[in-house]
């Protein structure tokens, strides 16, 4: 299984972890993550604005490029996620959208939104398995009690992404299982970190964040789990005596053995 | 500005329909950043359609809104006030010299940890 990959710009720098445990995880599962050639960044988040063209264009390369080389294409950082897959709705959905899109870029082909978008999560539920990926564990993660922490971007809005129940999610909650762990359900999974909005102050991350970790703690979680750099900050740098958090590929790279080689 | 302009204007660059609301609030039970806003998602709603937007244009909520989507995801009448929060905050923003984050801050801004993500996103949402 060959997958074009689009890691953005965080996952090459302070979020390299996210993306090193996954490429590692990805060759002992069997699967190719190929990295796109000349990828631009996303832009971190999608632009509500029906009349912005420009800020939709570095994705619509990524999905071209994708579409060309015939591969689905696999995002790891839930904000590229978020912005490629809602964008490539536009394409498909918004003939307007479409068209500005094609006369800024000149592609040979226009693209219309003919890529699969695919996150991480879901090539390992939707492709391999979490039954397949159980059966790979080679160091389960016995006795850990992990939360999931979804945030905001993987699941909402529900009937664009088609990630999971935007209320209810449980695809974390199934890998914490199948990678050995005892996965702790807590009310505020899906609840937003504070987000960008640290950039302006840190004051409501801190006061959002204590909520989570309240929330988390007193459900029982040892430790947190993300698919996001920007929560992953928010949950570190701005919690007062919270819990560890970690990105899910650590664990997954943890769980099947390939942790030390990533590092 | 002529106000019709205004609430077209907004309207369009949204692409949803404040009339469509049912005021039924679950919008702002839903916002983490409800105690944020000087203007609650419902109520900002309900000032779009009512063409109050030179106020919304001035108010502090336009740069709390997290973009999370809870709003969006709750209201049954696909009304998203998150779209109209961000084409009142872009009406603000594209105006010349009316950028909301300046590069000169950055430095202040950054810490050892801060994803590069985090002024991504601020410079989208913030400044044009």
């Amino acid at each position: 299984m060959t997958f074009s990959y689009f890691p953005g710009c965080t996952l090459k720098t302070k979020g390299k972890q996210l993306d090193l445990y996954g490429r590692k995880a990805a060759q002992a599962l069997g699967f190719e993550l190929c990295e796109l050639p000349d990828w631009q960044c996303c832009g971190a988040v999608y632009p509500m604005a029906k009349d912005e063209i420009a800020t939709r264009l570095s994705s619509v390369r990524a999905l071209a490029a994708a579409r060309d080389a015939g591969q689905e294409l696999v995002t790891l950082c839930s904000a590229c996620h978020h912005v490629i897959k809602r964008v490539n709705g536009d394409l498909k959905r918004d003939e307007t959208i479409a068209s500005r899109v094609q006369n800024y870029l000149q592609l040979d082909v226009p693209y219309t939104g003919e890529t699969t978008v695919l996150h991480y999560l879901e090539v390992l539920r939707d492709r391999i398995g979490f039954d397949e990926l159980a059966k790979k564990v080679t160091n389960p993660l016995t006795g850990r009690k992990i939360g999931a922490y979804y945030g905001c971007l993987l699941l909402r809005p529900g009937k664009e992404m088609g990630f999971d129940d935007p209320e209810n999610p449980t695809i974390l909650e199934d890998f914490i299982r199948a990678i050995g762990a005892e996965p702790v359900v807590w009310a505020r999974r899906n609840e937003c970190c504070g987000g960008y909005t640290v950039v302006e102050g840190k004051e409501f991350a801190r006061k959002q964040v204590d909520k989570l970790m309240e929330n988390a703690k007193a459900c029982g979680a040892e430790e947190l789990i993300t698919a996001c750099p920007l929560c992953m900050y928010n949950l570190t740098a701005n919690a007062e005596a919270g819990l560890p958090v970690h990105y899910f590929t650590e664990l997954l790279a943890e769980a099947l053995g390939v942790k030390e080689d990533a590092e | 500005m002529n106000k019709e302009y205004l609430i077209e204007d907004i309207k369009r660059i949204a692409g949803v329909n404040p009339r469509k609301c049912m005021k039924c609030g679950k919008c702002s039970g839903a916002c983490p950043a409800y105690d944020e806003m000087d203007y609650h998602p419902h109520q900002f709603v309900d000032m779009v359609e009512t063409g109050r937007i030179e106020e919304l244009m001035n108010s502090r909520g336009i740069y709390r809104c997290l973009s999370c989507f809870a709003c969006v995801e709750r209201c049954p009448r696909s009304v998203e006030p998150a779209a109209l929060i961000e084409a009142v905050r872009d009406a603000v923003v594209r105006q010349q010299g009316a950028d909301h984050l300046k590069p000169e801050r950055i430095p202040e801004i950054l810490d050892e940890d801060i994803p590069q993500q985090a002024i991504t996103s601020a410079f989208r949402k913030y400044k044009k």
